[in-house]
This record gives structure tokens, C-alpha cells and sequence, in this order.
């Protein structure tokens, strides 16, 4: 039987537990947006939004909402102590030119080298790829948040992505509900597994070798 | 004298012709100028190029041009979202095209047209299907993609304060792509909230010099 592993909530803290203080990251729209809530508040963490935004805080409370700042995925947010403004030139030269310690992207596939695809699967003929391949090839580290099988319980860590990619060999951490997988030149290794999945279950549900920690 | 102010968006965008490519500013619906589009709309030129991050939603801004079928080919980087029906429409019917472009290519893009350069060497896209056709290179052990420099015919921007002499100070992330696009345009219209009398724009505070900008339109109401 498939275990559950983590949930999304549960899933979204174990990463944030390894965001060092100090970090500038850039978490994508989608299930990575979760991440923040879970940042140790002791930890002073500067996020970027490709819109131009160092410096993104929480949703504004109701009806405080500024209708010139928004965040990546269009909605109202604010400014943290520290942020700054600058136009979309300057922050893709973030992006580009390796500023951001960490980027966490949502993941369709990831593939045993690092491959990324994460926006259109296979024969769909309208897609958006928005800034993922800049920070895909861009940030320092790529970290990819995802659920280890799609709906239909197949493995979306795999041997070779199927779907079109976002970028080659550029994800460095894979945090799923059932494990942290660790990607280097030689393949996958877990370094730490949810409640209740063991490595052999792990193995089992993953479409590519995986070496214990 | 130099007065760049004009009475009315229509006037702003009177010299666009068809088969132009509009550079339109804009993040979702933040910093879209959508009083000169609307203009754009009654003036009426078809077979436009228009690049823009996104591709509308609902029935303002981008979404008119789509309704309106003035729209041969789309050059953006986030065009499927939710409620992008006119542009799904135009582009299902074969009426409209697509150039799907990662986000920060577009910017440099725009910005390498607007620097008067042959183009760039990146590494994003490479290695994906948005390079095929392109050529490749190597460089530092990486590949890396060329792009074109992307020029507009006209830009249409926003911001939020602009003076007779075109400078332009933005707001917050309604920045966004405007100054880029205002600096690589032939020709560029911006839609502000408010004209102020020159000098009224500290120099330091201004974020698009006048000199990229050849109209300015006070589309809110003076606050």
C-alpha cells in the first residue's frame, strides 16, 4: 500500500527547516508559496518576486490591499523591512546572474540527473513558462517541491522526463511526501525519509535508483 | 519648449499603424496601461505584434485586443491562466500566433534592443524546446541560447508621476516591464495617474528619463 508520508503543510516546513538565515530565495507559485509560514522567525529571510520585489511580506490583511503590489502569482501582497523595487531588467539580473541562494519550483518530473519539467506536460499545446527556466538555470541551489507520484500514483522522480523540460540538470534537493532526496552527478540519495516510508518503499515508488543516506 | 503632454489617449496612440509591434507594459494587471489600449482598440490597426508579459484576462486590458481580433502574433511569457478566453479564442482559430518566451528573455531581450546590441548569449531555455531553431554555443563549459534583440514599433507604458518633459517615476511592482519597454520602443506613449509641473519629480526619483518618452497622458484623476 502507498503510504501518505508528510503532508503538503508538513512537507512545506521540512524545507523551510534548511533555508539558512540570511538567504535571498525565490519560491514559486503554487504548492512552494507554503514554505514562508514555516521560515523560524528567528531566521531573517529576504523573498524575491520576479515582478521586481526584494524584500516580499505576507498577504495584507482585507481591504489593505495596494493595488499597485502584487506578488508572482498576482495576488496582493507587502513589503518586509529591507525591500526594495526594481523593474523586471534588474530583477532577472537576480535571477540570471546567481543571486538567490534558493530557488523552490514546483515539479511535474524530475529526473535522476537533475532535469526539471514543470510547465506543460506532454502534448499539451498551450503552455506558460513565465520566469521557471530563469530560475531553473539561474538560482544557486534548485529546489523542487512536489508530491513523490502524480494523481495516478506514477513516479515523478524518473529516469528521464518525459515532459518537456524547464531546465537540464538543475535541480540540487527533491522534497516530496515521502522523502528529501539529494541530487548529484551520479544520481539520487536520500537524506531523510517521512514517518512510515522506509527505503525499500521509497525505491518502490521512485522511477530511478536511490542510494540510502 | 519641450511638451510631451497630450489631452487625450486617443491623441497619445493616433500614430500607430497596422502591422505594428506594441510593446505593452505590465505584470498580471498591474502597470498595464489599459486607457491606451482601450484607445488602441477604437483606433482600430490590426495585424499587431503585441508584447506583453501576459495575454489578458476577463474583458479589460490585453483581453480587448484578443476580443477585437487586432492581434496576428503574441509575443509573452505567461499566456494560458485563467480567464484568458480572448486570447484562447484568437489563438485556437489560428488567428492569432504565439512566440512563448521565458520571462527574463523577454526582459533582456527588450533591454538588448533597447542598448542597440546584436543580441545575448543565455542559458536559459537550453536544452528545451523553446530552442530549437536557435543558435548554440558553449561558453564557460555551459550551453547557451542566442537571442534577438526585440524591438516595439510603440510602447505603451504606465506610471505613476510623469512631467511635460517625459520623465516618468513608477509605483511599487507596477514597474514592472515599463521601463524596459518604454526604453525599446521606436515610439512611446505613457498613460500616468498624474502630470506634475517639471522639477516636481526629484532628478534622483525619476525612473524612466524623458528622453525614452514621446507622450505622456494623465489618464486617474489628480488626487
Amino acid at each position: 500500500m502507498t503510504p501518505q508520508g508528510w503532508t503538503t503543510d508538513q512537507m512545506a516546513a521540512r524545507l523551510a527547516r534548511d533555508i539558512p538565515d540570511g538567504a535571498y530565495v525565490n519560491l514559486g507559485i503554487g504548492m512552494p508559496t507554503l514554505v514562508t509560514a514555516h521560515i523560524p522567525p528567528e531566521r531573517e529571510v529576504m523573498h524575491h518576486s520576479e515582478n521586481g520585489i526584494v524584500g516580499m511580506g505576507p498577504p495584507p490583511p482585507r481591504g489593505q490591499e495596494d493595488p499597485d503590489l502584487i506578488d508572482a502569482g498576482k495576488n496582493p501582497c507587502t513589503l518586509a523591512l529591507g525591500a526594495s523595487i526594481c523593474d523586471h531588467t534588474v530583477s532577472f539580473t537576480i535571477i540570471r546572474g546567481g543571486r538567490l541562494d534558493v530557488a523552490v519550483l514546483g515539479g511535474m518530473q524530475v529526473s535522476a540527473r537533475g532535469d526539471l519539467a514543470n510547465w506543460r506536460v506532454a502534448g499539451q499545446k498551450l503552455g506558460s513558462v513565465g520566469g521557471a527556466m530563469d530560475l531553473a538555470a539561474g538560482a544557486r541551489q534548485v529546489w523542487v517541491l512536489m508530491t513523490h507520484v502524480d494523481k495516478s500514483g506514477r513516479p515523478k522522480v524518473v529516469e528521464e522526463c518525459t515532459y518537456p523540460l524547464t531546465a537540464a540538470r538543475c535541480v540540487d534537493r527533491v522534497y516530496t511526501n515521502f522523502a528529501v532526496l539529494q541530487v548529484d552527478e551520479d544520481g539520487l540519495t536520500a537524506i531523510d525519509l517521512a514517518p512510515g516510508v522506509d527505503l525499500a518503499t521509497l525505491r518502490a515508488c521512485t522511477g530511478a535508483p536511490v542510494r540510502g543516506d | 519648449m519641450i511638451d510631451k503632454v497630450v489631452a487625450s489617449a486617443d491623441e497619445a496612440v493616433a500614430g500607430v499603424r497596422d502591422g505594428d509591434v506594441v510593446l505593452v507594459g505590465g505584470f498580471g494587471n498591474v502597470g498595464v496601461p489599459v486607457h491606451l489600449i482601450e484607445a488602441l482598440v477604437r483606433l482600430g490597426r490590426r495585424d499587431l505584434t503585441i508584447v506583453s508579459n501576459n495575454c489578458g484576462t476577463g474583458e479589460t486590458g490585453l483581453a480587448l485586443l484578443f476580443k477585437h481580433h487586432l492581434v496576428r502574433r503574441a509575443c509573452a511569457s505567461f499566456p494560458a491562466q485563467a480567464g484568458n478566453h480572448h486570447f484562447v479564442a484568437a489563438y485556437e482559430s489560428g488567428e492569432c500566433e504565439l512566440e512563448l518566451v521565458p520571462q527574463g528573455t523577454l526582459a533582456e531581450r527588450l533591454r538588448a534592443a533597447a542598448a542597440g546590441l546584436g543580441g545575448f548569449y543565455t542559458p536559459t531555455g537550453a536544452g528545451t524546446d523553446l530552442m530549437a531553431g536557435k543558435e548554440t554555443r558553449e561558453i564557460e563549459g555551459r550551453l547557451h541560447v542566442l537571442e534577438q534583440p526585440l524591438r516595439g514599433d510603440v510602447a505603451l507604458v504606465t506610471a505613476f508621476r510623469g512631467d511635460r518633459f517625459g520623465n516618468l517615476r513608477h509605483r511599487l511592482s507596477a514597474r514592472n516591464f515599463n521601463p524596459v519597454m518604454a526604453m525599446a520602443a521606436r515610439h512611446t506613449v505613457a498613460e500616468v495617474a498624474e502630470v506634475v509641473p517639471p522639477g516636481s519629480i526629484d532628478p534622483d526619483d525619476v525612473h524612466t528619463p524623458g528622453i525614452f518618452v514621446d507622450r505622456v497622458v494623465q489618464v486617474g484623476e489628480a488626487p
